[in-house]
């Protein structure tokens, strides 16, 4: 039962960190690639650290906290390296896909002084 | 049945760590190959948490740990040097 929940977790976690990247290979730009990329590999991760949490729950004779505070970490930490990356990319010039609609902050970056 | 799970887990990590290195090489931009890096070290940190769940040693996982603040820290520090070509400055902003 604990060993069917942890592989439920498991593939759930593998799926979404595959559907991920199959978004970083697919899309058309910059910042669709790290839209698709980083909530998907967000949640895979997770899923497979609470696999993981589970696992050793019960085959390990001391608890842990370790993937408690990976998880922690990582669902602070990722949001906030995507959006560096993607506000450095904007203000550097990385051009948009020729498919999008609008660029809401194309004013503010025309008077942006850094 | 765990042990064939995390086979198959791994086989389709690795299936993307590939994919997120064609990214790397083929990819257009600087930002592209940051958001490859950044892609591949959450997914080598996947594979740890796998690879420790099949070995059933909770060891790996400091090894995860470890790889989860490296990720961060040089995500954020290839986004300062695309901005304004220094990492660490110390003029006020």
């Amino acid at each position: 039962m604990i060993e069917a929940l942890t592989s439920l977790f498991l593939l759930i976690g593998v799926f979404f960190s595959v559907v991920g990247t199959l978004g970083l290979l697919r899309m058309p730009d910059v910042y669709n690639r790290i839209h698709a990329l980083s909530k998907a590999s967000s949640l895979g991760v997770v899923s497979i650290l609470i696999a993981s949490s589970i696992h050793f729950l019960t085959h390990s004779s001391a608890f842990s906290m370790k993937e408690l505070a990976i998880l922690v970490f990582l669902y602070l930490s990722n949001p906030v390296g995507a959006h560096a990356i993607l506000r450095a990319s904007y203000l550097v010039g990385v051009p948009l896909s020729e498919r999008t609609v609008g660029d809401a902050l194309k004013h503010e970056k025309s008077t942006h002084h850094e | 049945m765990i042990v064939w799970v995390s086979n198959v887990s791994i086989l389709l990590l690795f299936t993307a760590i590939l994919a997120a290195t064609y990214r790397l090489v083929v990819g257009p931009t600087v930002a592209d190959r940051a958001v490859a890096l950044d892609a591949i070290m959450v997914h080598i940190l996947a594979l740890i948490v796998v690879f420790a769940i099949r070995e059933s040693t909770p060891d790996y996982l400091d090894a995860a740990m470890v790889i989860a603040i490296l990720s961060f820290l040089s995500t954020v520090a290839i986004g300062k040097f695309m901005k304004k070509g220094v990492i660490i400055d110390r003029s006020a902003d």
